[in-house]
């Protein structure tokens, strides 16, 4: 176990190694330049030269990375070309945002779609079933979008119960953390249930047929147990790949919903970084959502034996 | 008879109440609002962002600032005119400081001053002329010129696009082209760097050591009192999110408030929508003097023939309310208004004459490559109908879609259109920014060192020379309107109109200045 996770973390270096390159040329080969956004509009081309320079912008490509790369080795991802904030406390003051968004939309769509899949597949082919999955089909065809909007709409527009907009971190309070949390939560889950709940309930419609569940009942379990302990442990591998994958997912990218709800969170400054070609900040977010990708993947992998003893590293 | 605990519980209780009193009497008072923009750029002079000059407003001041008459009154420092216009002695106020503590002194204006002139366009011409800028002692500062600068105060004391804002000497002496790091000035609100976050908000605090004018605010001149304790802009990428905001109270003020949301706010009694300002944007096409088909004179002018601005305005804003045709280069309703030349782009276009002298300048059917950005909603409009009345005159259009990031870039290219250079693109002016010929940078006919399009022009050159040397403001006047003639004879740039966004405020913000830029002193906040 410790020489598979000692392997898995050395595997990740040139992974991360190959992303921060093409990552690094890929920015560099796209038409934009930042000294154009700090000059403003009516910079004349000489002064835009002058800045380009100043940013170290004309230095070779190769000079460039090794720079970059040398300040990356010591703990030092630069600082914004735009704002001049250090990109490692742009980044700080973002992923509280994010993780907090992120965990609180996970919580809510284990605890909605497990049950629902669960429940779907025990009953399957009765209106129960119907009703689970067409809220599914709903849950994946409604933008995410709309379902801000709506929301919005009714809860602070129309009945003023929660605040339209913005973030308050839980140190300020659970009921300030909440109020603001909520809405946004609930718009991202929509599309996590819908998925989870459709995965749930496959996973489970598998394992219902399996032959022990049969001697299960034959012997006398009951149905709780027998669903959620018997069928739904065997039945946990592939879900919990996906509310994994879907972790990962909603801390690095979930910009429409930020926008709506106002929300400083990773996904914003990320294409912000990309509107402005802001290189620092864009090659650190990428780096962080490949770092996050790979360790979200391992933490999977690794939790596979708590539901499956036949998987052994 | 009162038990001693029980007197001593009402006491207790009694100092907790007025303490909680005081406290409110003493809760600060904050305006939030959303801005046109995002902060980024925080050095005022290395960028000409609005929002940069708007932030520099809140933490730094100015030497002379233009009052609510346009006229050049006294800020930092009271000043002087030697008999023969040549020498402008300013004497700074007693008892200004920096927010880091230390006194302003006139070391620390020659340093603004001197970094400011290498970087404006106005400056840099005001510095061709300067003989000495030197800090005769610590208050006074004396400026010496070579010849007469007839627009030395309407420079030194404009409001757009780079005022000079004074700044510690050893922050000024940074080279104009790098940004500086420390943000202290001497103005009326502190800028709080452990709460700047770009793309979140920025905060701003009351500097209690600010001494204001005596003078009622009035412009951006008079006193600057601070009647609020903090003022936070939030950044907002969604507008129907910042109206939700307003609605709910959460903020206080948008800046900018996009007009097909204005019938959401109708009939709630807390919003107010209105022009802060008569002054608003001037949107214009520029297009590239070195390549053809723009490289012939001839061409140009059935160009600006072809095009009409009440399509383009109206494609911009919809409702008219908002916008205005202005055939002025210098913007309507400023000293130097003046329409000659333009006056088919305001009464619907002439595309006859257009397709006539087409034909006469042996127009080959050269594509005509428009830029278009569509990533900015203030930008995307006026390509897509300038191309249909340039079509509509007989010209072959390549509109070529791309992100504003791309356009910045694509448009420094001097290459061919065809190797990836441009013919053509739009982009928008406040008023202030382009009011006189010193400041306004289409006018620059210096070839490659104009703005982009390059115009290599000695005449219009000539002229922005008869303008600052001239001695009365009639002279003044006659010289902007010989150069917006022959401005718009040589087609230096294509004015396509006025428009403005209304800002949208809760009622509980008060007196606010009717400035185009936005500024926070004076007003009030009622609690709700």
């Amino acid at each position: 176990m410790t020489s598979y996770l000692i392997r898995r973390i050395l595997s990740v270096i040139p992974v991360l190694f190959l992303v921060s390159i093409f990552v690094f040329l890929l920015l560099r080969l796209t038409p934009g330049d930042p000294a154009a956004i700090i000059a403003g509009d009516n910079a004349t081309p000489e002064t835009l030269a002058r800045i380009r320079e100043a940013m170290g912008l004309n230095e070779p490509l190769l000079t460039q990375y090794v720079k970059w790369m040398g300040g990356i080795l010591q703990g030092d991802f630069g600082r914004s070309l735009i704002s001049g904030v250090p990109v490692l406390d742009m980044v700080a003051g973002r992923i509280g945002p994010s993780i907090s968004l992120a965990v609180m939309t996970i919580v809510i769509t284990i605890l909605v779609a497990i049950p629902m899949g669960v429940i779907a597949a025990w009953k399957h082919r009765s209106w129960v079933d119907h009703l689970v999955m067409s809220f599914s089909v709903l849950g994946f065809s409604v933008p995410v979008f709309l379902v801000g909007y709506v929301l919005l709409l009714v809860f602070s527009v129309k009945l003023a119960w929660l605040p339209p907009q913005g973030y308050r971190p839980l140190t300020d309070g659970l009921g300030p953390f909440l109020e603001r949390a909520i809405l946004p939560s609930l718009t991202l889950a929509s599309i996590y249930i819908a998925l989870i709940a459709r995965m749930t309930r496959a996973a489970m419609l598998d394992v219902l047929n399996e032959d022990y569940i049969r001697t299960a009942r034959a012997k006398g379990v009951g149905e709780r147990r027998l669903l959620f302990v018997h069928a739904l442990k065997n039945a946990a591998v592939p879900i919990v790949t996906i509310v994994g994958a879907g972790f990962a997912l909603l801390i690095s990218g979930v910009v429409v919903t930020e926008t709506i709800f106002n929300i400083p969170g990773i996904g914003r400054l990320t294409v912000d970084a990309v509107l402005a070609r802001d290189y620092p900040v864009i090659q650190a977010l990428i780096l962080l959502t490949a770092t996050l990708y790979v360790a979200v993947n391992l933490l999977i992998d690794l939790s596979y034996p708590l539901f499956d003893p036949r998987i052994r590293y | 008879m009162n038990h001693p605990v029980t007197l001593s519980l009402r006491t207790g209780l009694l100092a907790s109440a007025l303490a909680l009193a005081a406290g409110g009497a003493l809760a600060q008072t904050t305006v939030n609002a959303v801005m046109h923009s995002d902060l980024r750029v925080l050095d005022p002079v290395i960028t000409t962002a609005h929002i940069t000059r708007d932030h520099a407003y809140m933490i730094y001041d100015v030497l002379i600032a233009q009052d609510a008459q346009g006229e050049m009154q006294p800020q930092m420092a009271d000043f002087t005119v030697s008999d023969d216009g040549l020498t402008y002695t300013f004497t700074l106020r007693e008892g200004l400081t920096f927010h880091d503590g230390a006194p302003v002194t006139a070391a620390d204006v020659v340093a603004s001053l001197t970094r400011w002139g290498k970087r404006d366009t106005g400056g840099q011409l005001l510095m061709d002329v300067t003989a000495s800028l030197t800090a005769q002692d610590d208050r006074t500062v004396v400026w010496t010129l070579s010849e007469p600068f007839s627009a030395f105060l309407a420079t030194v004391g404009k409001p757009s696009a780079v005022p000079p804002f004074i700044m510690p000497a050893r922050i000024a002496a940074t080279p104009p082209d790098q940004a500086i790091e420390e943000h202290i000035g001497s103005g009326p609100f502190r800028f709080v760097s452990e709460e700047f976050q770009p793309g979140v908000g920025v905060t701003y605090e009351k500097f209690a050591e600010y001494i204001p004018r005596d003078e009622p605010a009035s412009g951006y001149a008079g006193g600057k009192v601070v009647n609020v304790d903090r003022v936070r802009w939030m950044t907002m990428a969604d507008s129907m999110t910042a109206v939700n905001a307003l609605q709910s109270g959460d903020i206080d003020l948008i800046e900018s408030m996009p007009v097909d949301l204005i019938p959401l706010t109708e009939g709630d009694d807390a919003v107010l929508v209105e022009l802060r300002s008569p002054f608003g944007f001037q949107t214009m096409g520029r297009m590239n003097f070195k390549h053809p088909p723009f490289d012939n004179p001839q061409i140009r002018r059935a160009a600006m023939m072809a095009m009409s601005q009440e399509p383009v305005l109206a494609a911009l804003m919809g409702d008219p309310q908002y916008y205005k045709t202005c055939g002025a280069i210098f913007g309507c309703g400023t000293p130097y208004e003046n329409t000659t030349g333009t006056e088919t782009l305001t009464a619907g276009g002439d595309p006859e004459g257009a397709r006539a002298l087409l034909e006469e300048a042996g127009y080959d059917g050269t594509p005509v490559v428009l830029m278009q950005p569509t990533d900015g909603p203030t930008l995307r409009a006026q390509p897509v109908v300038a191309a249909e009345q340039l079509r509509a005159a007989g010209f072959t259009v390549d509109m070529q879609p791309m992100d504003w990031q791309t356009l910045v870039t694509r448009r420094a290219s001097q290459a061919a259109p065809a190797d990836g250079g441009w013919n053509m693109f739009f982009t928008n002016w406040e008023i202030s920014e382009i009011a006189n010929p010193v400041i306004n940078v289409m006018l620059n006919g210096r070839g490659d060192q104009a703005w982009f399009g390059w115009p290599d022009d000695p005449k219009i050159e000539e002229l922005k020379q008869q303008y600052i040397a001239a001695k009365t403001p009639e002279e003044q006047k006659a010289a902007a309107e010989a150069i917006q003639a022959h401005a718009m004879e040589t087609v230096s740039y294509v004015p396509l109109g006025e428009y403005q966004f209304p800002q949208a405020r809760r009622t509980v913000l008060t007196d606010m200045l009717p400035t185009p830029v936005p500024v926070f002193w004076n007003l009030t906040k009622t609690e709700e």
